[in-house]
């Protein structure tokens, strides 16, 4: 009893007190509640960071990075996050740091960790590539279905909101701030990034990974490999990738990069080798990889996406009729 | 090693003593699942049955997709296995196939449909009449994004249906293992949409003239696309290994995976499954 009085006088103190209790397992008479802590990168451009883990029912989702940038017009979004209370924190937070109601909402990609707080926004000012919204349509079932079970209770509420603005490839102004949409491929079918021209920082959805593996569920491995090297080349002054930290260097794209490389030569070579699924996702990581979060678990999840791929697109055809 | 094969000692020992003439009890479940005595008396009926760490059962330790889940069975370590079976207690339907190595390693990897976190369990009949069990528990309820099989991109199942794939590889004890996948829908029925139970039932590798390797009977739960690793004695002058399969509709599917095969490289290194 006494400390879920002490959590919920702190709710009250708010402020400093909080940031003691963020880590915790949420009380179960509280309702799950983000705790948004905004790291600002210059003037008016802000990151929250997402926990460098798997969905779980303690991190709420909450594993993407999501930015907030101000502009004469009102604030801007990169990405809503897993969820609606998530999308209704993160509303709250944009209009507390920039003063202004929400302008714009870019999403990345259709992935569940960035698009499922959407539903706390007008769908006129969220805008994606037409890629993103038909996969969207085409995965937001599912993804409702495994974010319920892997992350609980945080989802409560929780639907798919379509964005009704298209992103196509003419820069984006908002107010006093024009945003370069770079339409890439890669991660999914249809990538956004997004390059700020005031500050030079480059917004790179989920084709930049740091310190925490890569996911490939939709991936198209060469291509992804295309996209960062076209990333590499744009002058930005920092790279805010889709999960792990923000950098002003390109480690981001060449350690994503790197990953790939490794991970796509590493399955197929397994696969070459006539291992099945089972027996390839036994097979040990280089020692580099040991410092990024979720290497085997992203590992032997990449596995199981090419393997189906690779079996499908190389071997030969042996039936009678083919 | 020593703890767990004094346990099957004890275990085997314990059951001697009270085994009675009506019917042996099975072994004490080490999941504790709630369908192990209805499932043991099923599948293994008055037979003997021990708990064996030499029965593997691969599962992975996520579920990307829960309808294309990879099982591996492998009873290599035994002698005289003269059938594999592979079920998951709290699957609608827990039988996913059964394997006759006849010529053949017992050792079969595939894909399988899961509805929930269940043990998945493997159990090899030996020539003396005892079903060696081994087992994983698979927690299918942590995964990450679920996606939905994509339905071949638009094109109809039946237009890809009996469609084989595969190739060889040598082993390096001399034996090939046949790796391939057959198109087909494999339903189970249990869709909210009627569709009726369609599955390929039988599958044999045979070698030549005709002669039959391995012997696999299939059921609902294999995933839709089968893909099936089986490691076969093709013995010297096999030329390759010819795939017969037939679904439950009486659809016969024929598939030849032909030498020269590849050579394996799993020797040199790291990670390969060869035979024990």
């Amino acid at each position: 009893m006494k400390p879920l009085l002490t959590r919920r006088q702190s709710l009250l103190l708010g402020g400093s007190a909080l940031s003691l209790f963020c880590c915790c397992p949420p009380g179960r008479a509280e309702p799950h509640r983000y705790e948004l802590t905004p790291r600002k990168l210059t003037d008016g451009v802000w990151v929250t960071r997402g926990s460098d883990e798997a969905i779980n029912e303690r991190n709420g989702g909450a594993i993407a990075n999501v930015a907030i940038l101000d502009s004469s017009e009102g604030a801007i979004l990169i990405d809503t996050g897993p969820s609606r209370r998530f999308g209704e924190a993160l509303m709250t937070l944009a209009k507390e740091l920039t003063g202004k109601p929400v302008a714009r909402v870019y999403l990345t990609h259709f992935h569940p960790d960035h698009m499922f707080g959407n539903q706390a926004f007008d769908p006129a000012k969220l805008a994606a590539t037409k890629g993103t919204i038909d996969g969207m349509k085409e995965y937001g079932n599912a993804f409702s279905d495994s974010m319920y079970r892997a992350a609980g209770d945080w989802m409560r509420g929780t639907e798919l909101v379509l964005p009704q603005a298209i992103v196509e490839g003419a820069p984006e102004d908002i107010g006093n701030r024009r945003l370069r949409p770079l339409l890439m491929r890669g991660h999914t079918p249809s990538d956004l990034a997004l390059f700020d021209e005031k500050t030079g920082i480059l917004f790179a959805g989920d084709l930049v990974f740091l310190d925490r593996a890569p996911t490939t569920p939709h991936a198209d491995i060469e291509r992804w490999r295309m996209s960062l090297a076209n990333l590499s080349a744009i002058p930005s002054t920092m790279i805010v990738p889709g999960h792990g930290p923000v950098e002003s260097s390109v480690r981001g794209v060449e350690q994503t990069s790197r990953w790939l490389e490794t991970i796509s030569h590493m399955i197929g070579d397994a696969f070459e080798r006539g291992l099945d699924i089972s027996e390839a996702i036994t097979l040990p990581l280089p020692d580099w990889t040991k410092s990024i979060a979720l290497a085997r678990y992203e590992y032997e999840r990449s596995v199981m996406h090419l393997y189906p791929q690779f079996e499908a697109a190389r071997w030969p055809r042996i039936d009678e009729r083919g | 090693m020593r703890t767990s094969s004094r346990h099957i000692i004890r275990l085997a020992s314990l059951m001697l003593l009270t085994a009675s003439p009506a019917r042996a009890e099975p072994p004490k479940d080490i999941f504790n699942s709630p369908m192990w005595e209805t499932l043991s008396e099923r599948y293994f009926g008055q037979d003997k049955v021990v708990f064996d760490d030499r029965v593997k059962v691969g599962v992975p330790p996520i579920v990307e997709n829960q309808a294309q889940v990879p099982i591996t069975a492998d009873a290599r370590m035994l002698d005289g296995v003269k059938k594999l079976i592979v079920f998951a207690d709290l699957n609608p339907i827990q039988l996913a196939l059964e394997l006759e190595p006849i010529q053949a390693k017992a050792f079969v990897a595939f894909r399988m449909k899961i509805e929930q976190a269940t043990p998945v369990r493997a159990a090899a009949l030996t020539e003396d009449g005892v079903w060696h069990v081994g087992g994983m528990f698979l927690d299918a309820a942590g995964g990450g994004c679920t996606a939905p099989p994509k339905a071949n991109g638009g094109v109809s199942w039946y237009d890809t249906l009996g469609e084989t794939q595969g190739r060889l590889w040598q082993e390096k004890d001399g034996s090939v293992r046949a790796r391939f996948r057959i198109s087909h829908p494999m339903d189970t029925g249990l869709g909210q949409d009627n569709t009726p139970a369609y599955y390929i039932e039988k599958v044999e590798a045979k070698g030549i003239a005709g002669v039959t390797l391995a012997r696999l009977s299939m059921y609902e739960p294999v995933s839709q696309n089968p893909t099936i690793t089986l490691v076969v004695d093709l013995g010297r002058d096999g030329k390759g290994v010819d795939i017969d399969s037939r679904d439950n509709n009486g659809k016969i599917y024929r598939a030849s995976l032909l030498a020269p095969w590849r050579q394996s490289q799993s020797d040199q290194r790291e990670g390969a499954l060869n035979a024990p």
